[in-house]
Order: C-alpha cells, then structure tokens, then sequence
C-alpha cells in the first residue's frame, strides 16, 4: 500500500468554488473559468501514490500547481474536492487538533524562501518541532545539536539566520524539518534559491542523507535536472494536471506527450540514464561448454559472439572464428580457456561513464551486475543512438 | 425635509445614563474605587520617594532600555529640570496617571489588535469605533463620565484609554499582519497551534510595531494631561489650565514646557527599549 495516495484531487481558489467545480467538470477551460467568476483551477483532477522510501519529484513550472500540491500533503491549503490518504487516513477528515497533532508526528517541511524563524537562532529554530510538540528545553536543544551539526553547521548555533548565507539557510532549514524525525519530508523548490554550485551541494547532502535515513521524500522542483537527479519517481504537472508519472528513464526515453517531450530536449542524457536502461537483452552466455558445444550453440543461435561468464566470474568473448581456430588447432578443452578478456560494465553506471569503454572495446560491452551474472549488452552504437536525439524530438 | 433624531438620540441616551446612575451606580463605584486604589499606590511610591532616587531610577530604566550611557544621562538632567521648573509634584501625579492609562490601554489594545488582525470582519466592526474614538470631542463623553464616577482622576483615565487605546490596536493589527507569511506558514507546518503561533512567531515579529503602539499611546496620553485636569485630575495639566484662567501666560509656558519634557522622557526610553527587541534585525544587511 503506498504511503501517500492523492486521489482525484481538485482545487480552485476564490469565492464560490463549487460553482467553478461544476463549470470545470462540464469542460470549461481555466481560461474561461478566471474570466467568468474570477475563481483560479489550481489542481484538476490529480491522482497519484507515492511509496514509502521513495523520492517522489513533482515538477512543472511556474504556476503548475506543483506547490499547491505540494501543500495538500500536510493541508496547508484544503481541496476542493478529492481524496487525501496518508498512511491509511484520510487526512480531510482530521480535525483541527487532529492535523495539528498530524503534523507535529509525520510531516516534515523545507521551504523554496527557507521561512526561517528571523527572532531565533539556529538552534531555535531547528528545534522549533521538537518545541511545538512540548518537549523539555535540554531534550530538544541536545537532539537540535546534532542535526545541525549532521548538517554541517556546528559553531552557528548561537547565529541568527541573517547571518548566515543562503546554502547555510537552507540547511537549517533542512535540519529543521528533520529534527523531529518525521516520516515525511515535503520539500518545496527547497533548492531553487540557491546558486547552482551550492544547489549541487545540498542534493549531494540530501542523497547522502536520504541513504542513511530512508524517508519519504517528496520534493518540488522546477528544474528537469534536479528532478532526474533527484527523483526516483517523477510526475510532470502542467497548468495544474498531470502530464505523466513515471522513472527517470521512462520520462526521457518515452516522454507522454509534447509537453514532457520539449522538457526534456535539452537534458544531458548520458549523465541520467545508466547502462541498464539502455543495454540489449542478454546475449549467449556460454560457461564451461567444450569448445564443440559452444559452437553448435553459436550455431544454432545465430550468434557470432559468445560472452563467457563462469564460477570465476566474466572471463571475457568468443568469436565463431575464434572457436573454429581453437578446434582446428587443438587448442584446449573449454571455452574459457580460449576467451579472450573484454571490458565489462556495471548496469548502474551512467551512459557517461560506459562510453569510454564501448568505444574502444572491439565488441559489445558486457553488462555485469555485482553478484557476476550478466544482464545485457552494450555497444557505442546503441549509446549513440540514444544520445542523439532523434527526428521527432528535434521537431518538438 | 428632516425629520428629528436628534432629540430622541439625546433623550435616550439622557435616560439610560441616568438609569445606570440609579440601578447600576454601586458597580461604577467599585471599578472607580478599584482604578484609584492602583493610581493611589503608585502615585504615593512617586510623590513619596526623595526625588534623587526617583531620577535615579529614570536614568537606571532609560540604561537598561538603551544600554547608551548617553541616553540615561539626558534622562535624569531632563527629570531634574522638571524639579528645578517646580513641576515635581504635578509631574508625579501626571506620570501615575499616565502609567495607569497605558496599562489599561495594553490590556484592552494588544488583544483587540489581535482579533482584527485575524478577522477581517472585527476589523471592519471595529474600525468605525476607533475613528469614533479618536475624533469625538472628550467633552461628550467626560460629563457622562464624571456623573458615573465622580470628578477626578477616574474620569480622566477614562478620557485618556479612549483617547490612546486606538493607535495600539492599529499598529497590532498592522503589526501581525506585516509579519511574513512564509515564517507564519512554517510554523503552521510543523503543526503550531494558534496560541503557539501567536506567541512565538507573530507577536515576537509584530513587536517593533507594537512597541511603537505603545509610544504613540504615552504620547498621546499626555495630549490629555490638560483636558483632564479640567475634571479634576491634578499633575502638570492644572498647572497650564491655572495659567490660561489666571491670565497668565508664563505659568502657562512653564507648564507646557514640563509636559513636553515627561514626552521626550517616555518616547526616548520606549523608542530604545523597541528597536532592542528587534536585536536580530541589526545583524541583517
């Protein structure tokens, strides 16, 4: 069951929304809707489930929806209509107490202008949750510490947030939210006012956190980069719909429609998808075949290479030829004997960093994973063919 | 073409104030006798002290409010000249009616700021009333006054809250409002309660507006020094209006001059103390 499912959710902010709702559902478009009663479609019709562990980025632009969505999770805005289910609840039923007490225990908060508290210091703040939720001053001061020092922050303490920077801000702010160890963590273009290498940075640290803390995280973004970075799901909002959901890969290799389609023209594609999306199903797999069998076999495939993998691990390639010249000279019993080594490459590797080797490797790149069984092939042609993008593309 | 309200407005109200008079009389009595014990306290603590210790105690609160030695200096040569214009007594008795008044005015200002920085229909309620309070002359409301708590001190108290209350709950409400949504929103996020959030996020932000509420208040406070020693109440006031009866002028000028200088003395210590609790704003730029 997934942590948080949205289901059918529709907003529209001004006065009277019901009568813009039943406006929307006849099929009115939002233009017409603001020029008739001034009422604003922020979300329509959003459906999604986020699992428990994942990253799930929402992205879109500007006035998308994606932080009216976003503020859904923890009902900082109501919808209109539809149907918030976290953990089993369903949160539009909570009463006031009821959410406030939701809040303090799951929900966590980063946001895009940090909203740090300027009258308290960095300790303050971070252990403002802690303080909501009526903990000891030393208990939450202690657990306060250590996120800012887990955040890199130890000695500012004491400083208020005006004199810190804009990373370091933020930081705070990261540590704020997780200072109550919630277990959702709802982050709002968290990133987006920061300045490209210190945004680098802090998705560096909220990796390297998210490996160690497993939360759920769901994180907004305007940026197609961050979000593949990011994400390990990724749904594409446009003027308050859904446009697609989806992996990393699937949303660059079959974007759902134009939209999706011209975002990610201009991604660099071989520093986001890895080997395995990418490679040919496995080929022949040959282990300790006498040099006859694996002949036959090559044969009767239609193979003209053969990749040797064995109890000692990959041992490297076979040709037809160069198992027809190991029979005609007697060479050795076994296939292995006569492999000849090859590069291999991990399936998590990005295309980046399996070019080099299909380039010079004389015949596709075998694709190991860790426990030594091979997964799939992969040549320079089959690399080019999805970094160039093709005609279609280029038209949108 | 007109038809006559006036007469039944003036009667009615003619009548219903003689109605508390008769039915309700005993209760005014003890809230007037409740407001004259505090003023009696504290005026007798002021008038009571050697006047050295109580400039003393000026300059002390002017340091602790500014931490500038400068400040507190000026403080206390400003207080001993009020002596040295033979006003201490008079200004004793104005100060204990002023503090009085403030205070009444932050209890009742500060919360009422705050409900109509939350709802916009109290503000829409209640800002006709304001107006009606700061433009309406005291007269109208000071004769009634005095006929329900007799003439003195506790009519002038009344004018004065009436007259200086409306400033503070203008500049809560602007106060609370300009505090930056966003930090309102954290806090609402990581599940404040209303009370939590009013305390600890917009109240602390508010407060360089609410400060300055406070000084408006004090200051206008002493704009009624004259008016309500015209009922009665005594302080630097009945000092001025003897100089306007008496034909004159100097006395009149020596007194306008002490009240000037309780103001420079209220509004310097309250300015100071305001811009230290906005300490964390230095740091920023």
């Amino acid at each position: 069951m997934p942590l948080i499912d949205v289901r059918n959710v529709t907003k529209i902010f001004g006065a009277r929304p019901e009568r813009a709702l039943a406006r929307l559902k006849a099929g009115a478009g939002k233009e017409a809707i603001l020029a008739e009663s001034g009422n604003t479609v922020g979300l329509y019709d959003v459906s999604l489930s986020i699992e428990r562990g994942e990253i799930f980025v929402v992205m879109g632009l500007s006035g998308s929806g994606k932080s009216t969505l976003i503020r859904h999770l923890n009902r900082l805005i109501d919808p209109t209509e539809g149907e918030i289910v976290i953990d089993g609840n369903d949160i539009l039923k909570l009463s006031i107490r009821e959410l406030e007490a939701f809040r303090r225990q799951k929900t966590g908060m980063v946001f895009q202008r940090f909203g740090l508290f300027p009258h308290r210091t960095v300790l303050q703040n971070v252990a403002y949750g802690l303080e909501v939720r009526g903990e000891p001053r030393a208990k939450r001061h202690a657990r306060a510490a250590e996120w800012v020092a887990t955040v890199g922050l130890s000695g500012y303490e004491d400083q208020y947030p005006a004199q810190l920077s804009g990373g370091m801000q933020q930081r705070v702010g990261l540590a704020r939210a997780l200072c109550t160890d919630p277990e959702i963590l709802l982050m709002d273009e968290a990133f987006s006012a920061l300045d490209p290498l210190i945004r680098g940075q802090m998705q560096d640290q909220l990796i390297d956190l998210q490996s160690r803390l497993r939360k759920t995280i769901v994180f907004i973004t305007h940026d197609l980069d961050e979000a593949l970075r990011l994400g390990d799901r990724i749904a594409i909002l446009k003027d308050g719909s859904l446009s697609q959901i989806g992996t990393p890969a699937e949303i660059l290799l079959s974007p759902a429609d134009d939209y999706v389609r011209a975002f990610v023209k201009d991604v660099n594609r071989a520093r986001v998808l890895t080997v395995e999306t990418v490679m040919k199903p496995p080929p022949l797999r040959l282990t300790d075949e006498t040099l006859e069998q694996a002949l036959a076999e090559m044969q009767r495939q239609g193979a003209e290479i053969g990749y040797v993998v064995n109890a000692r691990g990959y041992r490297g390639v076979v040709t037809r030829d160069s198992v027809n010249a190991a029979i005609a000279s007697r060479a050795g019993p076994t296939v292995d004997e006569i492999a000849v080594g090859a590069p291999s490459i991990a399936p998590g590797a990005s295309l980046a960093e399996a070019l080099p080797a299909t380039l010079s490797s004389t015949y596709p790149l075998a694709v190991i994973s860790r426990d030594g069984s091979l997964e799939g092939t992969l040549s320079a042609a089959q690399v080019g063919e999805i970094l160039t993008p093709s005609k279609d593309l280029e038209a949108a | 073409m007109f038809i006559d309200i006036g007469k039944p407005i003036a009667d009615t109200t003619n009548a219903f104030i003689e109605w508390l008079i008769v039915n309700h009389g005993d209760v005014f009595e003890s809230i007037a006798n409740a407001l004259l014990t505090v003023l009696i306290l504290i005026e007798r603590v002021l008038r009571g002290a050697p006047p050295w210790s109580v400039i003393l105690v000026a300059g002390l609160i002017a340091y602790a409010a500014s931490r500038k030695p400068v400040l507190s200096v000026g403080v206390m040569v400003l207080a001993w000249l009020l002596g040295s214009l033979g006003l201490w007594e008079q200004a004793m008795q104005t100060i204990a009616i002023m503090l009085v008044s403030v205070g009444i005015a932050v209890i009742i200002g500060i919360p009422l700021g705050v409900v109509t920085a939350r709802s916009d229909t109290a503000r829409m309620l209640l800002n006709p009333v304001l107006d009606l309070m700061q433009t309406i002359p005291s007269f109208v409301y000071l004769i009634p006054a005095a006929m329900l708590f007799g003439l003195g001190k506790v009519p002038a108290i009344l004018a004065t809250v009436i007259y200086a209350t409306p400033p503070l709950i203008r500049l809560t409400d602007l106060g609370i409002r300009q505090v930056d949504h966003a930090v309102v929103e954290a806090s609402r996020a990581f599940g404040a309660t209303r009370w939590q959030m009013l305390r600890g996020v917009q109240i602390p932000l508010a407060l360089p507006s609410i400060m300055q509420g406070i000084n408006q208040t004090m200051m206008m406070a002493l704009a009624m020094v004259v008016i309500a020693s015209m009922i009665g109440a005594r302080g630097i006031g009945e000092t001025v209006l003897l100089g306007l009866q008496r034909n004159d002028p100097g006395k009149g000028l020596v007194g306008g001059i002490g009240i000037v200088i309780l103001a420079i003395i209220f509004d310097r210590i309250s300015q100071a103390f305001g811009r230290r609790l906005q300490a964390y704003r230095a740091v920023e730029g």
